[in-house]
């Protein structure tokens, strides 16, 4: 089990973006965590799994936040082994925390209800939900540079 | 994206680049306006795309269900390991029929 505190030791320096809910701007958030990777000694492999992560994640947010116009706030966490990346809506109980297979279920129609918080699940390291009903809802996610 | 197919033979679905929150609904027009004018059998064609989430699979499945429903199938072309991944992860290998190229995709539809 990886705590992420874990991950508090050392020079950390910190990223925010800010990008629209909205379809259309979930690649932006691509390209700024793939620079970012960049810098560490994360593998291709790696890259694109954060970035698959963090669209997952976006995603949620627009999918169920709704909320067109309000922002999804993104804060990445750059430390020398490990990125930590906050994904925040402003919708309480805004982000889905379901998690799921779409084996079974998702034959019955194609909603994909629970199979990206599956996927954030698989690709990172650390995974936690926050709900605060007032400020809304946050994923945190880590990965750590594989030795 | 795009779409080539003979009579009596399984349409094939080219998609290229990036299948997410937004270009998804588009795929999802495309393969269901296939469906809808009686195309029950598809090879969707992976080998172009750099990228897919969780919504992209989402249409995939959707399109699957429907032809099903008509006795077809829908077969994948995909030998990018980061794409085959995700199918992987998600346990949707053994849903769909995935394949190295689109001839033995079509043939495997025979």
């Amino acid at each position: 089990m990886i705590d992420s505190h874990t991950f508090a030791a050392g020079r950390m320096d910190c990223v925010e973006l800010r990008i629209p809910a909205r379809a259309e701007w979930v690649a932006v958030a691509r390209l700024a965590v793939s620079a970012i990777a960049n810098r560490l000694a994360f593998s291709f492999e790696e890259i694109e799994d954060l970035k698959l992560a963090l669209s997952e994640a976006c995603a949620n947010c627009i999918q169920h936040a709704g909320a067109e116009g309000e922002g999804i706030d993104i804060t990445f966490e750059v430390l020398s082994d490990a990125v930590r990346i906050a994904v925040r809506d402003r919708v309480g109980q805004g982000q889905s925390a379901a998690c799921a297979l779409p084996v079974a279920s998702q034959m019955r129609d194609e909603r994909t209800e629970g199979v990206g918080m599956y996927i954030i699940q698989s690709l990172m390291d650390v995974v936690e939900y926050k709900v605060d009903g007032r400020a809304g809802t946050e994923l945190v996610m880590t990965k750590r540079v594989r030795a | 994206m795009q779409v080539h197919g003979q009579t009596g033979q399984p349409h094939v679905v080219e998609l290229t680049g990036e299948i997410d929150v937004y270009t998804s609904p588009k795929v999802k027009d495309v393969i269901t306006e296939l469906i809808d004018s009686g195309h029950y059998n598809l090879v969707v064609n992976l080998e172009k795309v750099r990228y897919i989430d969780s919504t992209g699979l989402g249409v995939l499945i959707g399109g699957l269900k429907r032809v099903r429903e008509h006795g077809g199938s829908v077969n994948l072309v995909c030998t990018n390991p980061q794409i085959r991944k995700i199918f992987d992860i998600t346990g949707l290998v053994k849903i769909f029929g995935i394949f190295d190229d689109e001839a033995t995709a079509s043939r495997a539809m025979a």
